[in-house]
C-alpha cells in the first residue's frame, strides 16, 4: 500500500510540474464550482434557468450584461454557467452510464476468458468499428431529440473502450496471488470478481473517465447545435451557439461566448488528460478518438 | 497476407451486418407509423393499410430484415419520405461536394500538421514546443461548428477578403460556368482553364477546409511529434549525425520516413471521420454536399435518408480503416503475422 501512495505523490507532483496542466485543472476546478454554486454566481438566475426579457433583446456586451443579450434579452453569462451545470452533469452520466456497462462486460469477459471473452469482446470490437458521432446522431435522429436520448446516444458506441480496459486489467489481476489466495479458501466466482478484482481496476477507470470527459462534452454540445440534445428553454452551449447563427454577422457575441464556453472546456480537460498520461505512462499515446 | 487480408474481408462482413441491424433497428423504433409517414399526413386509413402491404410491413420482423438486407445488396437504399427520389441517387449527387472538402482538408492538415510535429520534437521541451504542442490540443479541442463562425466574422465581417459560404460565388457561376467533368469543381475549372471560376472556387474552399481540418491538423501534429521522438533516439539517427549529415536531413528524410506510419494511419482515419465532421462544416458555410443534405433530412424527419446516409457513410468509415490497415501490413510484416 505505501509503496502504491508513493507512486501517487510521484504521479501528482509530476502531473503539477506542467504549467499546462496546471492551467487545465484551474479551468475545471472553476468550472465545477460556477456549476454547483450557479444560484449565487449568476447575474440573473431566472434568465439562466430560462425566463425571457424582451426589453432588453440583443444588448452588446456591457457592465450590465458582460458578455450581451440574447434574442430574448436573456443575459448571456448567466446562461453560461447555466450551461455548465448541464454540460458537466450530462458529461459526468455518460461516464457513469458507459462505465456501469462497458465495466462489468469486460469483467466477465475477462475472468471467464474463453467463448465468453470471445463474443463480448467481438461484440465490443464490431461497435467500435462504427463511426460514433454518426452512430449518436442516427440514433437521436430516429428516437427524437431530446436530452436523455442524447446521453444514451453517446453511451451507446463508447462503452466498448471501457470494456478493453477493465478486461485488460482483469486479465492481468486474475493471476495475481490475493485472488489465488481467495479462491482457496473458498470465495464465490462473484465475490472474486465484484469484491477484489473489481476495486483494483477502479483507478484505471478512474482516470479514463477524466480523459473522456472532454470528449464527450464536445459530442454533447454538437447534438445540442444540431438541435438534437437539450431542448430549449434549458441552458445549453451547443444549443446557444446554434442560436446565435441566425444574428452572426450583426450581434457576433451571442454564439461567440458559448462557443469559447465549449471550446476552454474541452481545452482543460485535454490538458488534464494529457497531463495524466504522461504522468502514469510516458509510453501511452494519445488515443485516436473516433468522430 | 492473403490469409490476414481474406480474415480482415471476413471481419468487414460481419461489421456490416451489425450495422444493417443497427440501421434496420432505428428505422423501425421510429416514432409513428412508416407507411403512414410515407403517405404524409392526409392519408385514409384504407391507403395506409395498402402502403403497409406494398412495403411489407405486415411481415414477421425477421422477413423484413431479409427484404432490407437484399434491397441493400442491390443498392436500393430506399426513396426519401419528402421528394420520393431513390437516397442513393441524393447521396451520389451531393457526394462530390463533400470530398472536394474533404481532400482539401486532409491536404491542409498533412501539411501543416506533419511540419508542426517534426519541428515540435526537434524543439523538445523548448519553448517553441510548448506552443506547438498547445497548438495541436487547441485544434482538437475546438468545436469545429464555432471555430467556422469565428472564422466568418474576421475574414468575411471584418476583413471582408473571404467568401462567408457557397462553393463558388454566384456572379462568376453565371458568367463563366464550369463544365462538370470529375464534379470536383476546383479540378473541372482547372482541367477546362476557366481560371475565373477557379479562383472563385479557391477561395470558397478556404475557410471550411481549413475548419474542417483543424482536428486532423491538431492530431497528425501530436502524432508525429510523438513517434518523431522515439525515433530520433535510435542508434541510426547517432550514426547520421556522426557522418556529418544536415540537421534538416537527418530530420525530414531519415527520421521521418521511419515516423511517418503512424501519422499515415491518424490521417487515414481523420479522412474517414471527415465525413460526419462535413454536418457542422455544411451547414455553416453553406456548402451544397452530403452534409447539408442529410442536415436537412434529419430537420425533416426524412428517415430513409438518413438511415441511407448512415450506411453509406459507415461503409466507408470501415473500408478506409480495413484500407489503412492492410496498407499499413505490406509496409510492415509484423503486423500480419500478429
Amino acid at each position: 500500500m505505501r509503496a502504491r501512495t508513493r507512486n501517487y505523490s510521484q504521479a501528482l507532483s509530476l502531473i503539477l510540474r506542467n504549467p499546462l496542466t496546471v492551467f487545465g485543472l484551474a479551468i475545471i476546478i472553476i468550472l465545477l464550482l460556477l456549476a454547483l454554486f450557479a444560484p449565487y454566481v449568476a447575474p440573473y438566475p431566472e434568465q439562466g434557468r430560462g425566463l425571457s426579457n424582451l426589453q432588453e433583446r440583443l444588448r452588446p456586451p456591457s457592465l450590465k450584461h458582460p458578455m450581451g443579450t440574447d434574442n430574448l434579452g436573456r443575459d448571456l453569462l448567466s446562461r453560461i454557467i447555466y450551461g455548465a451545470r448541464v454540460s458537466l452533469k450530462a458529461a459526468i452520466i455518460v461516464v457513469l452510464i458507459v462505465i456501469g456497462f462497458g465495466a462489468p462486460l469486460g469483467l466477465i469477459a475477462g475472468y471467464f476468458g474463453g467463448k465468453t471473452d470471445e463474443l463480448i469482446m467481438r461484440f465490443a470490437d464490431m461497435i467500435l468499428a462504427f463511426p460514433s458521432l454518426l452512430l449518436a446522431i442516427a440514433i437521436v435522429a430516429s428516437t427524437g431529440p431530446s436530452l436523455l436520448n442524447a446521453l444514451i446516444a453517446i453511451s451507446v458506441p463508447w462503452w466498448p473502450w471501457y470494456t478493453r480496459l477493465v478486461r485488460g486489467q482483469v486479465i492481468s489481476l486474475k493471476e495475481m496471488q490475493f485472488v489465488e489466495s481467495a479462491r482457496a479458501v473458498g470465495a464465490s466466482r462473484l465475490r472474486i470478481m465484484f469484491r477484489h478484482i473489481l476495486p483494483n481496476c477502479l483507478s484505471p477507470i478512474f482516470v479514463q473517465g477524466t480523459l473522456d470527459m472532454g470528449y464527450i462534452i464536445l459530442c454533447l454540445a454538437s447534438l445540442g447545435f444540431l438541435g438534437l440534445g437539450t431542448q430549449p428553454p434549458t441552458a445549453d452551449w451547443g444549443v446557444m451557439v446554434n442560436d446565435g447563427r441566425a444574428f452572426l454577422l450583426t450581434q457576433w457575441w451571442i454564439s461567440t461566448f458559448p462557443g469559447a464556453a465549449i471550446f476552454v472546456t474541452v481545452l482543460a480537460f485535454n490538458l488534464v488528460g494529457d497531463g495524466l498520461r504522461e504522468a502514469l505512462d510516458p509510453k501511452i499515446r494519445w488515443r485516436f478518438q473516433r468522430a | 497476407m492473403l490469409r490476414y487480408v481474406l480474415k480482415r474481408l471476413i471481419w468487414l462482413l460481419v461489421v456490416l451486418f451489425g450495422l444493417c441491424a443497427v440501421t434496420f433497428t432505428l428505422s423501425r423504433v421510429v416514432p409513428g407509423d412508416p407507411a403512414a409517414a410515407y403517405l404524409g399526413p392526409r392519408a385514409r386509413p384504407e391507403q395506409v393499410e395498402l402502403v403497409r402491404k406494398q412495403l411489407g410491413l405486415d411481415r414477421p420482423l425477421y422477413v423484413q430484415f431479409a427484404y432490407y438486407l437484399r434491397d441493400l445488396c442491390r443498392g436500393n437504399l430506399g426513396e426519401s419520405l419528402r421528394t420520393h427520389r431513390p437516397v442513393l441517387q441524393g447521396i451520389l449527387e451531393h457526394l462530390p461536394a463533400s470530398l472536394e472538402l474533404m481532400f482539401v482538408a486532409i491536404t491542409i492538415a498533412l501539411f501543416v500538421g506533419v511540419p508542426l510535429g517534426v519541428f515540435s520534437a526537434k524543439k523538445e521541451n523548448k519553448l517553441v514546443d510548448h506552443f506547438i504542442r498547445l497548438f495541436s490540443v487547441a485544434n482538437v479541442s475546438v468545436p469545429s461548428f464555432w471555430l467556422g463562425m469565428i472564422f466568418q466574422i474576421i475574414f468575411f465581417r471584418w476583413l471582408g477578403i473571404l467568401p462567408i459560404g457557397g462553393r463558388i460565388d454566384t456572379v462568376t457561376a453565371l458568367l463563366h460556368p464550369i463544365e462538370k467533368i470529375t464534379g470536383f469543381n476546383i479540378i473541372d475549372a482547372a482541367l477546362t482553364g476557366n481560371w475565373e471560376a477557379f479562383w472563385s472556387v479557391s477561395s470558397h474552399l478556404v475557410l471550411p477546409a481549413i475548419t474542417l481540418g483543424a482536428y486532423s491538423t491538431g492530431l497528425i501534429a501530436r502524432m508525429t511529434r510523438s513517434t518523431m521522438l522515439e525515433v530520433l533516439r535510435e542508434d541510426y539517427i547517432t550514426t547520421a549525425r556522426s557522418l556529418g549529415l544536415s540537421e534538416f536531413e537527418i530530420h525530414f528524410v531519415h527520421a521521418l520516413r521511419n515516423a511517418i506510419g503512424p501519422t499515415l494511419t491518424a490521417a487515414g482515419l481523420c479522412f474517414a471521420s471527415m465525413l460526419t465532421g462535413t454536418f457542422f462544416i455544411e451547414l455553416i458555410f453553406f456548402w451544397p454536399g452530403l452534409g447539408s443534405y442529410t442536415i436537412n433530412a434529419i430537420f425533416l424527419n426524412d428517415y430513409p435518408v438518413i438511415m441511407g446516409v448512415t450506411i453509406l457513410m459507415a461503409l466507408f468509415y470501415v473500408v478506409v480503416n480495413l484500407l489503412v490497415d492492410l496498407l499499413l501490413a505490406i509496409a510492415d510484416p509484423r503486423i500480419r503475422i500478429q
